[in-house]
């Protein structure tokens, strides 16, 4: 059934962190290798060896340049570089869902996972219109839409190891940018962390209510400029002198 | 938007289709018998022929029939409903004008409605879209209203009516690009809410996540032609409203109303082309593009 539930018992999602993610693409891979080996359809490449290769992925990492206004205080400022991951972002106010003319997308009442029934999925791709985050991609082998199943089948999975319960992508960041949890719940910890940080939703103006939050980048450190080699690697001598001086004059003007 | 053959072909044919068959759910014109059955078969040509190419698109053409069930939240469903319904209920009215010379008014009065709804609800599909600030407005489903009864007035043979709607039409939809071309920069979507970071300083895609291409590019990003827009809209204004009202003021003749109808749907394609090719989705955005 499309049409979106009232509301879920709980809210699963990511929390990620703007701030440490170094753009590695380590989550990106993990979440390739997990999906295409497990629920649904094989997330296909074309030409992946070839000389347009493309593929479909269910999170893709962007990078993005900001360059702070100038101040008096700061003339100058350096431009910052974010490294920006992105998934489905189970929003509450799925508009992905509510497009669907078959049902074969749906939000989950128990957790707010919003998923795919491949089997009911007729590959219309009106819920990848819908979706203002590029979040959904049509698979060009398999003729349905795949989506970020917040690795639904690791998360309750008894058979993993209790470590591995959380989405390939979390668990794999070296850097920890990536966070799972109940954001419906206050206490959990992806809720303190969004409140400590002030965790932030994209594109709220779309009124699609994600779930996923992201924390911004703190400000950039600025440190005085303390350079305690300088004083050794200061040039010793500007100009040579004596015979050497008169020997690098000579040679100059031969 | 990736303007897709299959979907241009779709909503330019069977919006007249099934503009057709509201004219002639009211009994305009009048007919019966074979020349009946020459209308009814053009406007099932064009209606269920451009169904048929819509699901050209599809991934899976062959679980269409699920598209049926979700029509409670769903545009997409509601239209194959409105669709089905108001073929099936038009067929057995212009089995009654053809085979018994009957006309069935109640009935045909009931296709007209829902051959009216199936073009709107088509319209909706593109008008609920957040994400495509373009379309979402009142004006396209009155924009694909207005052409639907112009187009079908045209191949109806119902000259005066025609040219009353080629205007109202050609004026919805001056006003439909007019509104467009400001459209995404009113919706408050931009680079800075996309990612959040607007609050440090002016955002710049550095990287794409990877080199090559992919699906949100090809279906969201087309950006290829949109440079001749402007001859473009020329070039559908010109075919689809003022040649098809010159052909009409003309003393009436066969060959001109052919004309008219002809000249009108290429220009309406053209329109549609436009309608996808200059439609920029959000997510554009986070590759740095419109
Ligand atoms: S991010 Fe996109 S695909 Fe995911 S729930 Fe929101 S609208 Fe749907
Ligand atoms: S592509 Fe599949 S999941 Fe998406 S709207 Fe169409 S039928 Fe539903
Ligand atoms: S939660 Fe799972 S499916 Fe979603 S982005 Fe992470 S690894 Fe991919």
């Amino acid at each position: 059934m499309t049409t979106l539930p009232a509301s879920t018992n709980r809210k699963m999602g990511l929390v990620i962190d703007l701030d440490t993610c170094v753009g590695c693409h380590a989550c990106v891979v993990s979440c390739k290798g997990w999906n295409t080996e497990n629920y649904g359809a094989p997330l296909s490449d074309q030409d992946p060896y070839g000389a347009d290769p493309t593929g479909t992925f269910l999170n893709r990492v962007h990078s993005y340049e900001v360059q702070p206004l100038a101040t008096s205080a700061m003339p100058h400022p350096a431009a910052q570089l974010v490294h920006f991951p992105k998934s489905c972002l189970h929003c509450e106010d799925a508009p992905c869902v509510t497009v669907c003319p078959t049902g074969a997308s749906y939000k989950r009442v128990e957790d707010g996972i919003v998923l795919v029934n491949e089997t009911d999925c007729i590959g219309c791709g009106l819920c990848a219109w819908a979706c203002p985050y590029g979040a959904r991609e049509m698979d060009a082998a398999e003729g349905v839409m795949k989506k970020c199943t917040l690795c639904v089948d690791r998360i309750y999975n008894d058979n993993l190891p209790e470590e591995d319960r959380v989405p390939a992508c979390v668990r794999t960041c070296p850097a920890g940018a990536r966070h799972f949890g109940d954001l419906g719940d206050p206490d959990s910890d992806v809720s303190r962390l969004v409140a400590d940080r002030g965790g932030m939703d994209l594109m709220p103006e779309q009124g699609t209510k994600p779930v996923n939050k992201y924390l911004p980048p703190r400000p950039r450190d600025t440190l005085d400029e303390v350079d305690i080699l300088a004083p050794l690697l200061a040039p010793v001598a500007e100009e040579p002198k004596g015979f050497l001086g008169w020997l690098d004059r000579t040679l100059e003007r031969l | 938007m990736h303007p897709a053959p299959s979907v241009i072909a779709f909503t330019t044919l069977s919006g007249a289709g099934f503009g057709l068959l509201f004219w002639l759910g009211l009994g305009l014109p009048d007919v019966t018998g074979w020349v009946a059955f020459a209308f009814f078969a053009v406007a099932y040509a064009l209606a269920a022929g451009g169904l048929m190419a819509s699901t050209f698109h599809l991934g899976h053409p062959e679980r269409a029939w699920k598209a049926f069930s979700q029509w409670r939240s769903s545009w997409l469903s509601r239209e194959g409903v409105a669709s089905v319904a108001a073929l099936v209920v038009m067929g057995v009215y212009g089995a009654g004008l053809v085979l018994f010379d009957t006309r069935l008014a109640l009935l045909g009065g009931a296709g007209a409605a829902l051959a009216l709804a199936t073009v709107f609800t088509t319209s909706m599909i593109y008008a609920q879209l957040r994400s495509v600030p373009r379309w979402q407005t009142p004006l396209t489903p009155a924009l694909f209203l207005a052409l639907s009864l112009a187009g079908g007035a045209l191949l109806a043979g119902q000259i005066t009516t025609a040219m009353a709607l080629l205007l109202v039409a050609g004026l919805l939809q001056g006003m439909w690009w007019k509104r467009g071309d400001g459209a995404f920069a009113a919706s408050g979507t931009d680079m800075a809410t996309a990612t959040g970071l607007g609050g440090i300083g002016q955002v710049r895609a550095f990287a794409p996540p990877h080199t090559g291409g992919n699906y949100l590019l090809r279906e969201f990003v087309f950006v290829v032609g949109r440079k001749h827009a402007a001859k473009l809209r020329i070039i559908a204004l010109a075919l689809g409203f003022a040649l098809p009202l010159v052909l009409l003021a003309l003393p009436f003749s066969h060959a001109a109303a052919a004309l008219a109808a002809l000249s009108h749907l290429a220009g309406i394609a053209v329109s549609r082309w436009l309608f996808f090719a200059e439609a920029e989705h959000v997510v554009g955005l986070y590759y740095g593009a419109r």
